[in-house]
């Protein structure tokens, strides 16, 4: 059940990050990605991180999709390239180049068998939430500052000049 | 029982389609959302890792990520309404003021 849950959720995902780079339009990548992201909050609850996996939809799926769908309809930008193409093996070159990059990727990571740890299923969120406000408790609170700076850099440079 | 090797291959492919995507479009809004399927990609590999040497550090890890990601997209989205703004399109190729 779980082998089969796995590899229908690791194909679309890939089907659908296949989709976000190649859709030229960049609505019909956004909404790839959205697929991707609640694909990949499938694959989270299979192990076992059901915490994660609701975060991963309300923040990527909810927040970051709509906010990238906001943006690229504000903009009007939805076919805003490939209108001529001095780079012709762009993508070819590229390809390769990725293709490379999983080869090397893939190699470091095989080696690396694991058996199942301790089951975090169980009181996933307390255990969570323990670990955050504990030994985390520095990092969690950062996140805060960080999120603050991002807002406030967000508002300072999508503002409008006043003098224009 | 799925061998964690299943899960990081996934990843390590999620991780190479998001870089294959930043290397060869150029409408910087598709750039982003590539980038944030790399960030995904490599969340996944930290729920595997924090499933299989069952520690919850992995989790607490991915929170991080996503704070980060959540910000990252925020501001990267304001710097491309600010280069709209400026240049009137968002192909990267027309982003070259640094440039010699």
């Amino acid at each position: 059940m779980d082998t089969v849950l796995f590899f229908i959720l690791a194909i679309v995902a890939v089907a659908a990050g296949v989709g976000v780079i190649a859709q030229r339009n960049a609505v019909r990548s956004a909404l790839f990605l959205l697929i991707n992201f609640c694909c990949l909050a499938g694959l989270y609850v299979l192990l076992h991180a059901q915490f994660v996996a609701v975060v991963q939809v309300i923040v990527y799926a909810g927040a970051i999709v709509v906010l990238f769908l906001f943006v690229v309809m504000l903009l009007g930008m939805e076919q805003a390239e490939e209108t001529l193409d001095p780079l012709r093996y762009q993508w070819i070159v590229g390809g390769l180049l990725g293709i490379l990059l999983l080869v090397g990727v893939v190699w470091a990571l095989i080696p690396m068998q694991m058996g199942p740890g301790p089951d975090l299923a169980i009181d996933n969120v307390r255990l969570l939430g323990a670990a955050l406000l504990t030994d985390y408790v520095i990092p969690f609170e950062l996140a805060s500052v960080v999120l603050l700076v991002a807002i406030i850099g967000a508002v300072v440079l999508a503002k409008r000049r006043l003098e224009e | 029982m799925v061998p964690s090797s299943y899960y990081l291959i996934l990843s390590a492919i999620l991780f190479c389609l998001g870089a294959v995507g930043v290397l060869v479009r150029r409408n910087a809004l598709v750039m982003l959302m590539s980038v944030e399927m790399m960030l995904n990609a490599v969340n996944l590999t930290l729920i595997t890792y924090s499933h299989f040497l069952g520690d919850v550090a992995g989790q607490v890890f991915v929170l991080m990520v996503m704070a980060v990601a959540a910000a990252e997209v925020a501001v990267g989205l304001a710097i491309v309404v600010s280069l709209f703004r400026h240049k009137g399109t968002t192909d990267v190729d027309e982003m070259s003021l640094l440039k010699w």
